[in-house]
């Protein structure tokens, strides 16, 4: 096969290509962006949530080692389960596996970075500082006490008047928005920056199941966004979502959280599971079993887990049937997960594989994983669950899936992939007593609590009486939790003794692995990007290695001088054009510190200078924005191979384009659990919606307000057409039409809200009231997005960076603004219609 | 009449499992070891309902057992066999079979075998169920006793008594916040939501004592929050049933007559109902026949003058958070005669 570039190549390429991606030094190092580093800092910072939360984890242990102990009083012990669950699933579980895919995903799919390097940054800065902040509140005895999952009434405000649970609700809100960030970048980066000819059925399964999981934040975290949103409200204004007494409902806070609580699992589990699919055909060295089998089953697990949710609820008296389409749901998925552990037997089965340190923990994983999906099994059965439903016995069930799953799996995956980042390999013969010790030690602390639970041992107890029956176990327990602990600090002895990041390209492909992410690589990745004909590229593609380091594939160089990756078609990966990114930022950092200390600053009730934090925060975005959409600054650059490719592209082939559209799906989603609890609380009211003593108005207000709404949309639709035409007539009509729709979609969004104000609706007088305010509020927040928006639309073209030609900017702000009227239109027809059709 | 003490099962009653005799034994062994009380345990049933699900419990773990043990094996074999020789272990076959036919044959038929039983368990109960109420407080339990026409006979606290051989219908609901009603070795738990009444069904098979406990984490003192369920003999039963609609005894000795004065006099009242005496509050438990029951502080602590004494001085440091201060005030005196009082009030 004849390759793209020929040698030898010229003589100063090579010192480009590093001047280019070079970091910053000493403690600037903080302003870097690109994915390796972002990605390290990242797993550094999950693996610290990880010792803290698991520090907790031995505290609680250590009380409850003997009965009737008191080393910790109810309340420090409840703050500790709280943060503990809390601290794991949002702090370690979620951005680890995310961190992982951040550094990992550009190496693996032969990309130089992910598409939008700041975001990752803002991501990870934002994750950082909040999390920080928000387990610091433990010292302050202000740490949220009402448990991970939070159930009012005993987290609003009657029973919680402390602002404990407002940690939890604006600290983790605004965590779950990283990880929405984040996912948004790896759902892009997967699709379009894959290298020329990786095709999607050659994407190596932990590609798909980034994908999956991206996929599943998307459609998951916004119904715990929605969730904490309207107890937020319920806390500081009384909106009464979740008061029965005044229409609300409690189970409504249920069927939200657990939507969202129940993929969150799988969300934790697939890029696990997707690391076992990488680690195993490595050690076995022969490709992996039953690939598309393998795919197939990521993606009905994702389907699947959203339809599982009410299996924590089967102990809430719901009607026998939708129990039983849940069991039934439940039973469901375990059969991918059954394929995905009969496909890596039979890789196995295949090869002759290694007993490396990542192998044992995969063997640790299979153990514990299939005990933890077998007793999975167990509890979806509906009368089995009403037994052991928060008992140890579930504490046992999901520490075995969720540590098994995942945590095994990562430590496989640490030890797996320390050499694409370090000098020198982590030690085989410590790595085996870590994997002994956290081996042994998790099934001596989480297999006694099966029978723990079944003993009647329920969760969340700080202490508990003698004559139970429960000592002994709870001994072993402790024990147990403490070898685990011994096994983790002798991974950090470890690490500290062999692990030498230098971003310079590891040390080699130790295990003779197959896939992309073990090619010779730099800060810039691979030296040139591959032409991919194969799953296994390094196995299938003769002299791979040496072809891409000496610079025979694509882009051997910098073509702009600036650093640049390629983005490919979504299926088939064909070139399309040269993405150009950007280097080493503070604005993406700063805007992130501006925004946790916004949300942390308003949870502890110091309005003004949080509102001076997110004015900061909103102008560093800004000036973050304002460098991209940089337009087609360079003619076409050739790559090799006889392809030239554009450096600057708008419509649906851009990547920003493909970020705004899943941005707004995020978006949707959140509206859609918004408008879910509305014809939820509906239910729950029937015969009284509205209330008595409300009127419904007459419709001629809301028809005013759509009708502006709609005119709104036409206006930036016309202002659309007149920027591409606006080299033969000007700015002046696309500015003119674009200001013109400001004024009518706040005429119309205030024509809504007095409407309902008028006639005597208030939002904190009945659920009723509540649901309509939230949905008109939510419309108000795209509302004021859009008149930022707007303004720097407008700011853009008045400073000349807008035209025909370079117009992303102003196509993001198109795409929210049509979204934003279609959402208002659907909520207007809800607010009004409904309520008539059901009278 | 002078209440059972708490009498659980002993160690050689334990009923585990009918069916599974071999395995039951050998989960009995070891849970012998760990000091099977069984009074607060699924495993160990005394109704019809709990003993479906044990047994379902039965089959679930020795189910689970064979196919991890079947597929640690397969993982084992597939470590050591040497690749081309016996190939079905790398075939798709194994992947289909394993990964697919197998678990949707078996998850289909545990499906078909577990559907019913839990409409088994919701149906209405037959017969003349006894009817009470179950309201859940933070921190304690709040029982009704309805009588034959539903209205309200009496009303008791962190003690259900049931006959035995007849059906109990409790209609729990709550106070406050989230709580659960739990008695395992009678029946599986059901949630007390505000706004909701949710019902369970239970029939209890033989004489004993269990323990229920909250098990939804309901705030500070989740952890003590349990209760005792006394299962006796109807002839028994309807005895207590008779004796706890009527008032509190009065006083028989001057001693406790001065408990009562002072429980009276220094604000009791405000919370606490002893029925035919002014104290009527709401707040806390019907303290009418409190002498008469299992435990006091909700499950927390055994019955008698000792205890008594010690709650009313000490409660918050017994159980702190809970509602009650401790009324550290008394003279050691006054203080035994209050709990005297209590004691007294069989």
């Amino acid at each position: 096969m004849k390759l793209p570039n020929p040698l030898p190549r010229p003589a100063d390429e090579l010192d480009r290509l590093e001047a280019a991606w070079q970091q910053p030094t000493g403690w600037r190092i903080i302003s870097a962006v690109n994915n390796t580093y972002i990605g390290l800092f990242y797993i550094g910072t999950a693996v610290l949530f990880l010792i803290l939360a698991g520090i907790l984890a031995l505290l609680m242990r250590t009380q409850l080692a003997v009965p009737e102990n008191d080393f910790l009083d109810q309340g420090t012990y409840n703050q500790f389960f709280t943060m503990h669950g809390t601290m794991m699933m949002f702090l370690f579980a979620v951005p680890v596996v995310e961190a992982m895919g951040v550094y990992l995903l550009p190496n693996m799919v032969g990309a130089r970075d992910l598409p939008f390097p700041r975001l990752s940054a803002y991501a990870y800065w934002a994750y950082a500082v909040g999390g920080i902040v928000f387990f610091c509140s433990l010292f302050f005895e202000l740490a949220p006490d009402g448990g991970w999952f939070m159930y009012p009434p005993l987290t609003s405000y009657m029973y919680s008047p402390g602002i404990n649970a407002d940690f939890w609700l604006l600290g983790i809100g605004f965590i779950e928005i990283s990880a929405i960030a984040g996912a948004i970048e790896i759902v892009v980066g997967i699709l379009r920056t894959r290298a020329p000819g990786m095709s999607l059925d050659k994407l190596p399964v932990y590609g798909w199941a980034m994908l999956v999981f991206a996929g599943m934040i998307v459609f998951g975290f916004p119904a715990v966004i929605a969730c904490t949103m309207l107890l937020e409200l319920e806390r500081a204004f009384h909106w009464p979502f979740f008061i029965a007494e005044q229409g609300g409902d409690p189970l409504l806070w249920q069927h939200l959280f657990w939507f969202f609580g129940h993929p969150e699992v799988y969300i934790i589990f697939l890029p696990g599971a997707a690391m076992v699919s990488m680690i195993v055909p490595a050690m076995a060295q022969v490709p992996l079993a039953g690939y598309r089998w393998i795919v197939l089953a990521l993606v009905a697990t994702g389907f699947l887990s959203f339809g599982l949710w009410v299996h924590h609820m089967f102990t809430t008296g719901l009607p026998q049937l939708s129990l039983s389409f849940f069991s039934a749901a439940s039973m469901a998925v375990a059969v991918p997960s059954g394929i995905q552990v009969f496909a890596w037997i039979a890789t196995l089965g295949r090869g002759r594989p290694k007993l490396h340190t990542p192998m044992l923990f995969i063997l640790g994983f299979l153990f514990i994983f299939v005990l933890g999906g077998l007793t999975g099994v167990m509890v979806a059965i509906v009368p089995f669950d009403w037994q052991v439903h928060d008992t140890y016995f579930v504490v046992a069930h999901f520490h075995y899936v969720l540590i098994g799953g995942m945590v095994f799996p990562l430590f496989a995956a640490f030890y797996y992939w320390a050499p694409t980042a370090s000098d020198t390999q982590l030690s085989e013969r410590l790595g085996r007593w870590v994997f002994g010790l956290m081996f042994v030690g998790f099934n001596l602390a989480f297999f006694p609590m099966h029978i723990t639970g079944l003993l009647g041992m329920p969760r969340r107890v700080y202490t508990y009486p003698a004559e139970m029956g429960w000592d002994t176990l709870n001994m072993l327990s402790t024990a147990g939790a403490y070898v685990l602990g011994a096994g983790i600090l002798l991974f950090l002895i470890d690490l500290m003794l062999n692990f030498r990041p230098t971003g310079a390209g590891g040390s080699g492909n130790p295990w003779k692995a197959g896939t992309l992410e073990w090619l010779p690589s730099g800060l810039y990745q691979t030296r040139s990007i591959p032409i991919i004909t194969s799953r296994e590229p390094i196995w299938e593609q003769p002299n791979l290695a040496e072809d891409v380091e000496s610079g025979r594939y694509f882009l051997p160089g910098t073509a702009t001088g600036q650093r640049e990756t390629i983005i490919t078609s979504a299926v088939d990966a064909r070139p399309q054009y040269l993405l150009m990114m950007p280097g080493p930022s503070w604005t993406a950092m700063l805007a992130a510190v501006g925004t946790a200390a916004f949300f942390m600053l308003l949870t502890v009730k110091l309005p003004i200078p949080a509102v001076i934090c997110g004015v900061f925060a909103v102008a560093m975005v800004v000036a973050w924005l304002w460098s991209t959409d940089p337009g087609p600054a360079f003619p076409p650059q050739d790559v090799g191979g006889g392809i030239t490719l554009p450096v600057y592209v708008t419509g649906s082939t851009s990547h920003s384009w493909w970020a705004m559209v899943v941005l707004l799906l995020v978006d949707g989603s959140i509206f859609a659990s918004l408008i879910f609890a509305y014809f939820f609380l509906w239910t729950v009211n029937p015969g009284t919606w509205p209330p008595e003593g409300v009127e419904l108005s007459s419709l001629l207000w809301p028809a005013a307000a759509a009708a502006l709404f709609a005119a709104s949309s036409a206006a930036i639709a016309y202002a659309s057409r007149a920027l591409a035409a606006a080299e033969r007539r000007g700015q002046w009509p696309m500015r003119i039409a674009l200001t013109l729709g400001v004024p009518l979609m706040i005429a119309a969004l205030a024509i809504a809200l007095y409407d309902q104000w008028q006639a005597g609706l208030r939002p904190s007088e009945h659920a009723y009231g509540a649901a309509i305010y939230v949905l008109l509020g939510y419309q108000g927040f795209h509302v004021a997005v859009l008149l930022l928006m707007a303004g720097y639309t407008l700011a853009r073209s008045v400073c000349g960076l807008l035209d025909p030609v370079r117009r992303a900017t102003f196509d993001n702000t198109m795409l929210l603004w049509h979204y934003m009227v279609g959402q208002g239109l659907v909520a207007l027809a809800v607010i009004h219609l409904f309520p008539r059709l059901v009278e | 009449m002078k209440a059972d003490k708490r009498h659980p099962i002993t160690k050689a009653e334990c009923p585990f499992g009918f069916r599974w005799p071999v395995a039951a034994s050998l989960v009995t062994a070891f849970l012998l070891l760990t000091g099977c009380d069984g009074i607060q345990a699924a495993l160990t049933p005394n109704s019809p309902g709990a003993e479906r699900i044990a047994e379902i419990a039965w089959i679930l773990f020795i189910g689970a057992a064979v196919i991890f043990i079947a597929v640690m094996a397969l993982t084992l074999y597939a470590m050591i066999a040497r690749p081309g020789r016996g190939g079905w272990i790398g075939s798709g076959a194994l992947i289909i079979g394993g990964g697919l036919i197998f678990p949707v044959v078996t998850l289909s038929a545990l499906l078909i075998y577990t559907l019913d039983a839990a409409g088994v368990m919701t149906a209405p109960a037959e017969g003349n169920p006894l009817r009470i109420e179950v309201i859940g407080h933070m921190w304690w339990w709040e029982v009704r006793y309805l009588d034959e026409d539903g209205n309200v006979a009496f009303v008791s606290a962190n003690e259900v008594r049931v006959p035995v051989g007849r059906p109990v219908t409790a209609a729990v609901s709550t106070a406050d916040v989230i709580h659960s009603f739990w008695v395992p070795n009678l029946a599986g738990k059901i949630d007390m939501i505000p706004g909701r009444v949710n019902d369970v069904t239970f029939q209890a098979e033989e004489p004993g004592t269990f323990r229920g406990q909250c098990a939804e984490y309901c705030g500070a003192q989740h952890a003590k929050m349990a209760f005792f369920v006394v299962a006796e003999e109807p002839e028994r039963f309807a005895r207590w049933f008779e004796h706890q609609s009527g008032p509190a005894r009065e006083p028989q000795t001057p001693f406790i007559t001065r408990g009562r004065d002072l429980f009276l006099s220094s604000g009791c009242g405000a919370c606490h109902t002893v029925r035919g005496t002014p104290a009527a509050g709401r707040i806390g438990p019907d303290l009418t026949h409190v002498g008469s029951r299992v435990s006091i502080a909700a499950g927390i602590l055994d019955n008698h003058i000792g205890t008594l004494e010690a709650w009313i001085a000490n409660s918050q440091r017994i159980k702190p958070e809970n509602r009650m201060p401790s009324f550290d005030v008394f003279e050691g005196e006054d203080l035994r005669a209050i709990a005297a009082y209590l004691e007294s009030l069989k």
